[in-house]
């Protein structure tokens, strides 16, 4: 009787945490394996990996509450991406350097993303049924957008320009504004020689997910999970879904604004132009692999996620690189598994708006 | 004329141990208009769905007994079997194409065709149409109906009773038609167009062909028909040519229960003249359940119920007054008047609703029952929440004590708190919802279908719960169900809805004739005063 008890929870266990999750955790384990046997250092990996996973982590937390709010995963992450990038490079023109230069970029992209954030959750609302789809439109359209707007700005900082001519850079160098892994280098040390520990940016990315994952308990939360699980119980109990959906949309949006602001001063560079045109299929891909589905997702698929996405990812590079020299087979794997994994989910969406 | 052409022998059905249809048999003639009626639920449909060879049948078993056509018993797989055996159906919802001409609607899958080069080549799919010989099919079963419509006009733009012309002109164009099903076929036709589609039936009668008639509408079966079969839960109650019988007759023995009137008066029990809910000229735009004008008081600590067959607005009432469908009209609750299409406003004023839809409307399936239960309450009035100044944060130990109370209180079966309301057995769903309801304390609780899809001892339950909030907290109950016997077990008084409006307001102790007429829009025989 008592084993009978002990082998429900553990398949409980397993159905906790969902297949397709175990099934890409034991993949990771499996490379870092194959990295041992290849004189690779798991370390090194492991390191790579928490950076990694911290840059990318609040792009992931992003897709939290669109999902919850029930317009899907926020493949419109680039409305919040260009919301941040321009924050930033508006902190540089203004001469800010350092933490005020962090501190501005954060408080003007917060500003960006609330009224952006709004006019897309407006448009999200006008489309009811294929949110996904528009959203997906919407993130390229803006990226294009703004492949104009950069080179039309008349900034002066002989940081960001041009050697001749007018506009922006492609890559706008960091360290030029002493802003270069900024966050990660606050209460950061080492363990050992080879691994590092970010943590201002480990902090400051579980700080975020702390805030959420409390919103997500407060009265407006959890509104918004209603709305995305009935909208028709949402009705009757005397919400408003399209607000909810709206305010759940600027919600991510803010969290991808500043998510590319901590990305970018761990990765030392600021890209402008067509760089993240598809930076939200990786998040898409990364809260999917840590268990949430297209409608229904928790803080924990975030970190699950991330780390696990990230880790397979920084490490199949290099080992894909010993195995298969020459041939860049690391970077189709990552297109099939990222890939993959969002076409696997939107198969298990149900149909309809409710 | 009296040649048999079709026969059902000892038709028994059970759907998963439930039987729907037991031992019925019955038979129509040649020029024949038959009427079948029943309540919602009687077998009607399941009858015609072994008609047709539906799948849903086949999937489930199939059935006993035995279909026979002009003296030949027939195993009938599929609808498009039963289409060559030469039966059809007139569907009550329309099945055409708007952007499509009429006779290409008549036509549509069965085109009369002519050769071409191309299609010599690549094969008949690519055959060209004769327009002229399908105008003119078309043409000759519209005359059939006595219908002047121009055959090359477009559908979309014709009257909703032109429509259902067509509909049976598709069916008789077809050849050998024998037998034609009309399934409330006057449900959404002006008195009018219902007139001339029961002269169109008459005229198809006699030309031979078998009418199976279902109609909820007494009147209109009395008037058309020859002969009427009534079946009441899945049994053949009686079979009589129309001439041998009345409205009444068919409305008692349609209804024809035994009513236990297990309401026994507490002394104490006492309702007040106060009119605590009043409805004015009530228009709701639900669909399937459109309410047209409803007038209705409902009196301070009553149980009112609201009675009546499907489709024909009771559901509609509870709905518009929540704020869930578009409603106009008027509805005062104790003396302030409700805003319209607001729900927030209508729960705010004290007033809780259990919906019909429990899986749509009612829970959120995938969270676990105390949110379930709090969540209205939470959201309308700033119940179990912490304030912090700019956020309010849920108090989840007030959530679980006051959920753990009420699963206590009702015998929600669970296994904690935490399960998620989609797991829980019909009967158990319904107890959250009700105990969603009364968690915002509501002076009024207006309840729909409280008993759809639960078993029969969690009926009990769930009525005794209804009376027990009633005689205790005094609380006004209003009930919309479709099982007239439950209504009348609780109830104090009940309003018939038909069409839209009410019919009138019956005692639970009125004859079965009375609830069978007025239910089924027959209003002369009533005891005079309505209009």
């Amino acid at each position: 009787m008592l084993t009978e008890r002990k082998k429900l929870s553990f398949k409980d266990i397993i159905n906790g945490i969902g297949i397709p999750t175990l099934i890409i955790a034991a993949f990771f384990a499996l490379i870092l394996v194959i990295a041992h046997f290849y004189d690779l250092s798991v370390v090194t990996l492991l390191s790579d990996t928490v950076k990694r996973a911290g840059m990318n982590g609040l792009l992931v937390l992003a897709m939290l509450p669109s999902i919850q709010s029930g317009t899907g995963p926020n493949f419109a992450l680039p409305i919040g991406v260009e919301c941040g990038l321009f924050a930033m490079v508006l902190a540089i023109e203004w001469g800010f350097t350092g933490w005020g230069w962090f501190g501005v970029s954060v408080a003007l992209s917060i500003v960006f993303a609330i009224l952006v954030g709004w006019a897309y959750g407006k448009l999200l609302n006008a489309v009811k049924g294929s949110e996904m789809t528009i959203a997906t439109y919407a993130g390229f359209a803006i990226c294009s957008f703004m492949c104009i707007f950069w080179l039309m700005l008349p900034f002066k900082s002989p940081n960001m320009g041009w050697f001749i001519g007018q506009g922006l850079r492609e890559t706008i160098q960091l360290d030029a504004v002493g802003a270069d892994m900024i966050l990660n280098n606050l209460l950061g040390f080492w363990i050992g020689e080879e691994f590092y520990v970010p943590t201002g940016m480990l902090l400051f990315f579980f700080l975020c997910c702390f805030l959420v994952w409390l919103f997500f308990r407060s009265k407006s939360g959890i509104a918004i999970s209603a709305v995305g699980s009935s909208n028709a119980f949402a009705e009757a109990s005397g919400l408003n879904v399209n607000k909810n959906r709206v305010l759940a949309n600027i919600i991510s949006t803010i969290l991808g604004a500043i998510g590319i602001i901590v990305f970018s001063q761990s990765y030392g560079y600021l890209q402008i132009y067509t760089a993240h045109l598809n930076i939200a299929f990786a998040a898409v891909a990364g809260i999917l692999i840590g268990g949430a589905t297209a409608s229904r997702a928790k803080v924990s698929h975030v970190i699950i996620g991330v780390f696990l996405f990230q880790g397979l990812l920084t490490s199949a590079l290099p080992v894909a690189n010993q195995i298969f020299a020459g041939t860049d087979l690391s970077e189709i794997m990552r297109m099939i598994i990222q890939n993959g994994f969002i076409l696997y989910a939107l198969t298990q969406v149900k149909k309809g708006g409710k | 004329m009296s040649e048999k052409l079709l026969e059902f022998k000892n038709i028994s059905k059970s759907f998963y141990g439930n039987q729907v249809l037991k031992d019925v048999s019955m038979t129509v003639k040649k020029g024949e208009v038959h009427a079948l009626i029943g309540e919602n639920g009687a077998g009607k449909s399941t009858l015609m769905n072994i008609l047709f060879g539906m799948s849903a049948i086949h999937e489930t078993g199939g059935f006993e007994g035995s279909v026979m056509i002009e003296g030949k018993e027939i195993k009938i797989k599929s609808p498009h079997e039963a289409m060559d055996h030469g039966i059809g159906m007139v569907h009550q919802e329309f099945m055409l194409i708007p952007g499509f001409t009429v006779t290409e609607n008549i036509k549509l899958n069965r085109e009369i065709t002519t050769d071409n080069a191309v299609s010599k080549v690549l094969g008949g799919r690519l055959k060209g149409l004769d327009y002229e010989k399908m105008n003119h099919d078309a043409s000759k079963a519209l005359n059939t109906l006595d219908m002047d419509i121009e055959s090359y006009a477009q559908v979309a733009g014709l009257p909703v009773g032109h429509m259902q012309f067509i509909e049976i002109a598709r069916e008789i164009d077809k050849d050998g038609i024998k037998i034609l099903v009309f399934d409330e076929p006057t449900a959404v036709l002006a008195d009018a167009e219902a007139e001339n589609l029961l002269k169109a039936i008459r005229r198809l009668a006699d030309k031979g062909i078998g009418i199976i008639f279902i109609s909820h509408r007494l009147d209109e079966i009395v008037s058309v028909a020859d002969t009427v079969t009534i079946l009441r839960d899945g049994q053949h109650i009686a079979t009589k040519p129309i001439s041998e019988t009345s409205a009444a007759d068919i409305a008692n023995m349609m209804i024809g229960r035994a009513v236990t009137i297990d309401r026994e008066e507490s002394a104490d029990r006492q309702i007040s003249d106060e009119v605590a809910l009043k409805i004015e000229n009530l228009h709701v735009n639900m669909p399937g359940e459109r309410v047209k004008g409803v007038d209705l008081e409902v009196r301070k600590g009553e149980i009112l119920g609201i009675g009546g067959l499907a489709g024909q607005g009771k559901l509609g009432i509870a709905n518009g007054i929540m704020g869930i469908y578009p409603a106009k009209g008027k509805v005062t609750f104790n003396g302030k008047e409700l805003p319209l299409n607001n729900a927030k406003q209508v729960l705010r004023n004290g007033v809780a609703f259990v919906s019909e839809d429990r899986k749509g409307i009612g829970l959120l399936l995938d969270e676990p029952i105390e949110l379930n239960i709090a969540f209205t309450a939470m959201q309308v009035e700033d119940k179990f929440l912490k304030n912090f100044g700019i956020i309010k944060m849920q108090d989840t130990r007030a959530i679980k004590e006051h959920a753990n109370k009420m699963i206590k209180d009702l015998d929600i079966r669970c296994t904690s708190s935490m399960q998620k309301a989609g797991s829980l057995s019909g009967g158990n769903q319904q107890k959250v919802c009700v105990a969603r309801a009364l968690t915002q304390e509501p002076q009024l609780l207006l309840v729909s279908e409280p008993t759809r899809g639960i078993d029969i001892g969690a009926k009990k339950l769930i009525l005794d719960l209804l009376k027990q909030l009633n005689e205790e907290m005094g609380m006004t109950i209003v009930m919309t169900s479709s099982e007239l016997a439950e209504l009348r077990s609780i109830c104090d008084r009940i309003a018939i809805v038909c069409d839209g409006t009410v019919a009138g307001i019956l005692s639970p102790t009125d004859s079965d004739t009375k609830f069978g007429l007025m239910m089924s829009g027959v209003t002369e025989f009533e005891e005079g005063g309505n209009e």
